[in-house]
């Protein structure tokens, strides 16, 4: 069903994790689909992105888009990171079933949300960078049992 | 090759070498048509009739109430359409259950676009259909109540009896699904008063693409499959013989031993069942916890997602199911689970594991150790997880 890519960042994916006090973090997604992804940045005074962190509930291809986006932005200025779209993310991994494609959109949504996180706390503009939509980590409250 | 551990049996089991063998002369031997005259399709007639004898003793019916179809969804489209087309003109209400496989929900979706109304029950949270809601839906006009026997999911089984009876009372047809059920648990259609009955032969370790539908005398059910005069006139092509064969021996076979082979079943389902919720935190138990059939354990982790775990479980050789979005190819997880009133992330961390006879005490041991460590690790990389323990503490 997966590609090896796909299989080997779901089986050892990279950059799991938190980063305390994260210079940007944001929450995509929603429980009630089945996907959601925690996005942290370490960025520098020059816009590099240091380090990456992510937690993901999902599925398979889920668990593997958000580590292979995790590699793509890493090292990379924050302009560069936007460029990193869901399109780039399938692409690095040979491919995803068509019924998975919206797990790709996440992990994009995913960068841009911590993006936007990173650049409302600096008061800064990143161009070509929206609100994003689907942030969830706020006014939906989790449901227990 | 790697081990494989089968967890899998409600979505298909292992045909019997036996069955294989029962089949095997009517591909190569006795391969004539069961409709010509001459005596070298003797064979062929005599192993359908041997068929339709032993199924319909194994329910208490005729033999000639019972009519092989291609399986349970065949049986279920049949059921259903036809005794809607053939009683219409009482009524155009139908009863049923929001947990019925979707071989009835999609039937009886497609008959609500074509004038009928459909009232779909709601379950408890063990996945009972309540009775008093069943005699409240009741209306002069309600010809045919479907309930299944029991539920492929979570494996609830239904209060057929007590369900049976009301019909009986109201002068209503009842059909149940008993795919899941028949030939696990013990069926009497006149104990429980039940006029239609589906079955599919490879849920009880028969082959595939054979199933029967069970239709009581006296009931008007017209033809499905048009075609031939095969099955009283009521289901055309040529009978699938060597499928027929194997379906006989499966039943004769599973009949035979289905007691014991049930409590062996709910020994082992037991202990894997006491040792998840024991040893995992974060764990409930779906469907009912005693009236489910006896090889099913379905189970929903909070805060992974089912079909991560299908992938790890599967890296070990182990085959299990789940009811997650993921897995369904929608975005909404199983409508068994939503309807016992799961949230929608906690119905997307279901694991369905269906014994069989097979499976060992070790095998469940290696099952649970595994997913132990597939849940903790799952969990160390679940946002929901992490929020949950700096809200609650760990």
């Amino acid at each position: 069903m997966y590609s090896e890519k796909v299989m080997d960042h779901f089986q050892n994916p990279r950059n799991v994790g938190e980063i305390e006090n994260p210079s940007g973090m944001g929450t995509v997604g929603n429980a009630k689909c089945g996907d959601i992804m925690r996005m942290y940045l370490d960025i520098d005074e020059n816009q590099v992105i240091q380090d990456v962190k992510f937690k993901t509930f999902g599925c398979g291809a889920a668990v593997a888009t958000s580590s292979m986006a995790t590699t793509m932005v890493k090292g990379k200025t924050v302009q560069e990171a936007l460029e990193v779209t869901n399109k780039a993310v399938m692409e690095a991994l040979d491919g995803l079933p068509p019924v998975k494609v919206h797990c790709s959109l996440l992990a994009e949504e995913a960068i841009h949300a911590a993006l936007w996180d990173y650049a409302q706390k600096n008061g800064i503009e990143i161009e070509g960078l929206k609100k994003p939509k689907s942030d969830i980590s706020e006014g939906e409250e989790e449901e227990e049992y | 090759m790697k081990q494989l551990i089968y967890l899998d049996n409600a979505a298909t089991t292992k045909t019997r070498p036996e069955v294989v063998q029962a089949m095997l002369p009517y591909f190569t031997e006795h391969y004539g048509n069961p409709s010509s005259v001459y005596e070298f399709s003797t064979p062929c007639k005599q192993a359908i009739a041997q068929a339709r004898e032993t199924i319909a003793e194994s329910l208490g019916a005729k033999a000639n109430e019972i009519y092989f179809t291609s399986g349970g969804t065949e049986s279920d489209n049949w059921a259903i359409k036809a005794a809607a087309e053939a009683y219409q003109e009482k009524g155009k209400h139908i009863i049923t259950s929001r947990i019925e496989h979707h071989a009835v929900l999609h039937t009886c979706e497609y008959l609500e676009k074509r004038g009928f109304e459909v009232t779909y029950l709601d379950v408890d949270e063990f996945g009972t259909v309540k009775l008093d809601e069943l005699k409240k839906a009741i209306r002069p006009d309600t010809i045919l109540i479907s309930i299944m026997f029991a539920n492929n999911e979570i494996g609830t089984i239904q209060p057929i009896r007590e369900i049976g009876q009301i019909a009986r009372e109201h002068g209503i047809l009842f059909h149940t699904d008993a795919v899941q059920a028949y030939a696990h648990v013990p069926i009497d259609v006149n104990e429980y008063n039940i006029d239609m009955l589906s079955a599919s032969g490879h849920k009880l370790n028969g082959p595939k693409g054979i199933g029967f539908l069970y239709i009581r005398t006296g009931v008007k059910n017209r033809s499905f499959m048009h075609g031939g005069a095969q099955e009283r006139k009521r289901r055309g092509g040529t009978e699938n013989v060597p499928a027929i064969a194997g379906l006989g021996k499966a039943v004769e076979m599973a009949m035979a031993d289905l007691r014991e082979r049930a409590d062996k079943e709910r020994e082992l389902r037991d202990y894997l069942i006491g040792r998840v919720m024991k040893e995992i935190p974060y764990v409930r138990l779906n469907g009912h916890p005693v009236n489910r059939l006896s090889n099913n354990a379905n189970f929903a982790f909070q805060f992974v997602e089912g079909e991560s775990m299908l992938i790890m479980l599967d890296m070990e050789g182990i085959c299990g199911s789940s009811g997650s979005a993921c897995t369904s190819g929608s975005l909404d997880p199983s409508h068994v689970l939503l309807a016992i009133g799961l949230p929608h992330e906690i119905a997307h961390g279901s694991l369905r594991l269906t014994l069989s006879e097979e499976n060992t005490k070790e095998q469940m041991d290696f099952v649970v150790d595994t997913i132990k460590a597939i849940v903790a690790r799952l969990r160390s990389m679940s946002p929901l997880y992490e929020d949950f323990v700096k809200k609650n503490g760990r």
